[in-house]
């Protein structure tokens, strides 16, 4: 019956995902009556695993080896499967990021068991239910999961509340790994880290720039801003296929899925694609210099005017 | 080089929607279909791989008679071969299920390399991908924006979306991407291939074609059960400045502090 949370871990840090997780992760066992374990993957994790002992787990397991040094979903699955088999969780929640909606699916392909993607709210009545975006965000959808257990389900970032720590110490328990080498069929051989878009996920504050910034040295306005602001510059679809930003900067429905406390969109039109991406921002800000664009319809607050004119005198303003 | 693109009917990205009377599905009625945009970039991949090491491209569905177009749109652009899986016995299969139909439709045509959307954008789970790969024993690289196959035909490296930015990554062959946004620009069909691919095969198989006994596959199987689909929560309604550029910049900051607090 118990909950686990796969945690994501970044320099011997756990993820803000993986803080939402448990708290979700805690809300659902208490009201199960079952116990919270956290799971970490990893080389080395000595300092992670003192810094998760009052995460709020019940338990933590930790399974070490060269192997899982780096992400792949082998031998993640290969770590996992076994484990899993013999402890019998019933949940398994997992942030969805890049690597998590990677794994989770295959994880549960794997078990042939329930997958719900990018659940936003987790309802416990007598079932268990997951509301997610369905449509591109145009409609919400809420679902049971059926059949064996684990049911398998990835947490959309910033949908859920962290959990604050606890005075409980978590039992932590390493777990022997029996994995080879060649059952790993992917080989990283490298990675191309862009620096724009990074972190918009995660990001608090986001200014992102459309079609309306006219070309791409316009963002290095945004960029100021952003430092001002200590935020990070996202862009709409159609200033990433003009080739003013990186496709990793995209924010929509074919892009990332953001929800920071402030989105401000320069000379973005709110095409259904990308209010997708953005609406559930907690603060959302539109300079567009048509009165009538429907970004407006979801701004708490408007500037009919041009961009050009206003976001000189805003970054000077803020900067004071 | 076999090279399979899956491809889904999904209803027009951009136009509103209307939930049914018992809210568990939208309404079918005036809906404008659409083949689901990474798929097309999946078919533009499998093209350009063709193009340049050689093969065939067969491009693979399952749904109702609708979705002849997308499978006919494919062909246009210059896929080799359409397959059309249908059964009304498929019909509220969970992504699971979904992969097992298609392990039995791929396995039939043969593969290679087999490509697919890293998620439909109807209700689409972002797992029928990594279902298939797991099924069929093959390894899978999701959500990417590269790919190469190398000259002798036995690995590919992709570039597959991480957080940070791009993670490059070799596997053997056969083996299964999913596509994100960004790989490629689709082609629009020429007239020529218009009219070619109406001369093109579209092979039809049902359950018992595929060896799918039906209680492995439809609603009843399904690991999700939809209980209900409702609109999202209205935004209120929102102040819009007008005027002077410089006395609106001036106000937004101060809204921006002193009221809603958020810097
Ligand atoms: C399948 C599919 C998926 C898509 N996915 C995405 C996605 O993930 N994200 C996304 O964003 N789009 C996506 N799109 C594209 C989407 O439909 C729109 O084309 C796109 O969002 C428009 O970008 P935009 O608002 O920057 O440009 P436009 O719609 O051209 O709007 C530009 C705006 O700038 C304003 N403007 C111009 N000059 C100024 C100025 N000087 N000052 C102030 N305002 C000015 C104009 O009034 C206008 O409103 C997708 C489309 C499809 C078909
Ligand atoms: N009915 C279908 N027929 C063919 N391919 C499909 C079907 N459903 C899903 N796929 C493929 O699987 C991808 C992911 O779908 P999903 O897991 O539903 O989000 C899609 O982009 C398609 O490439």
């Amino acid at each position: 019956m118990n909950v686990w949370i796969i945690a994501e871990h970044k320099a011997d840090i756990i993820t803000d995902g993986t803080l939402e997780a448990i708290g979700t992760g805690r809300l659902i066992s208490n009201k199960l009556n079952a116990k919270l374990f956290i799971v970490v993957l990893g080389y080395e994790l000595f300092v992670l695993s003192k810094n998760l002992s009052n995460a709020g787990a019940d338990n933590v397991y930790l399974l070490e080896t060269p192997l899982l040094s780096q992400y792949t979903s082998d031998a993640y699955i290969g770590s996992l499967f076994p484990l899993i088999k013999q402890h019998q969780p019933s949940v398994i929640l997992i942030p969805s990021t890049c690597n998590g909606r990677d794994l989770a699916p295959k994880l549960a392909a794997k078990l042939k068991t329930a997958y719900a993607s990018d659940a936003s709210k987790i309802d416990i009545d007598r079932e268990i239910f997951f509301t997610r975006p369905a449509y591109g965000g145009r409609l919400l959808s809420t679902v049971t999961c059926r059949g064996e257990k684990p049911w398998i389900i990835t947490l959309r970032p910033r949908a859920f509340g962290k959990f604050a720590g606890a005075s409980k110490i978590a039992k932590i328990e390493k777990h022997a790994i029996d994995i080879s080498s060649s059952s790993i069929r992917t080989m990283i051989k490298g990675f191309e880290r862009t620096q724009k878009g990074v972190g918009l996920t995660e990001a608090d504050i986001i200014i992102s720039g459309g079609r309306g910034m006219k070309k791409a040295e316009n963002f290095k306005m945004l960029e100021e801003l952003a430092k001002i602001l200590g935020g990070v510059v996202g862009a709409s679809g159609a200033a990433v296929d003009a080739g003013w930003m990186p496709h990793s900067a995209q924010v929509g429905q074919t892009g990332k899925v953001v929800s920071p406390k402030l989105y401000i969109a320069c000379g973005i039109s709110g095409a259904p694609q990308h209010l997708a991406g953005m609406s559930t921002s907690k603060c959302i800000v539109a300079i567009n210099k048509d009165p009538d664009a429907p970004i407006f319809k979801v701004a708490d607050y408007g500037i009919a005017g041009d961009l050009f004119e206003v976001l000189p005198i805003l970054i000077e303003e803020l900067k004071r | 080089m076999k090279i399979i693109a899956l491809i889904k009917q999904v209803s027009d990205t951009a136009i509103s929607l209307k939930i049914n009377a018992d809210a568990t599905d939208i309404e079918y009625q005036n809906i404008p279909w659409v083949i689901n945009p990474y798929d097309e970039y999946a078919v533009e991949e499998a093209l350009r791989i063709k193009e340049k090491h050689g093969g065939s491209v067969t491009v693979i569905s399952i749904g109702p008679d609708r979705i002849v177009d997308i499978l006919r749109s494919s062909l246009a652009m210059d896929a080799d071969e359409g397959v059309h899986v249908k059964d009304s016995v498929f019909d509220g299969s969970d992504a699971y299920s979904t992969g097992l139909i298609l392990s039995k439709a791929v396995s039939i045509s043969g593969y290679d390399i087999i490509l697919c959307g890293r998620q439909a954008v109807d209700d689409g789970w972002g797992q029928v991908g990594s279902a298939l790969a797991e099924i069929l024993n093959i390894p899978s690289v999701s959500s990417i924006l590269k790919l190469e196959i190398s000259e002798d035909k036995k690995t590919a490296v992709a570039a597959r979306e991480i957080d940070e930015g791009l993670e490059i990554v070799e596997v053997p062959l056969p083996a299964l991407f999913t596509i994100q946004q960004g790989i490629n620009k689709p082609r629009y069909a020429s007239l020529p291939g218009i009219m070619k691919a109406k001369k093109k095969k579209i092979k039809v198989f049902d359950a018992g074609a595929l060896g799918i006994s039906p209680h492995e596959v439809g609603r009843n199987a399904s690991r999700i059960h939809i209980k209900k689909l409702s609109y999202p929560p209205e935004r209120k309604k929102g102040k819009v400045l007008r005027g002077d550029s410089k006395a609106m910049a001036k106000e937004l900051a101060n809204l921006l502090k002193n009221e809603a607090k958020v810097i």
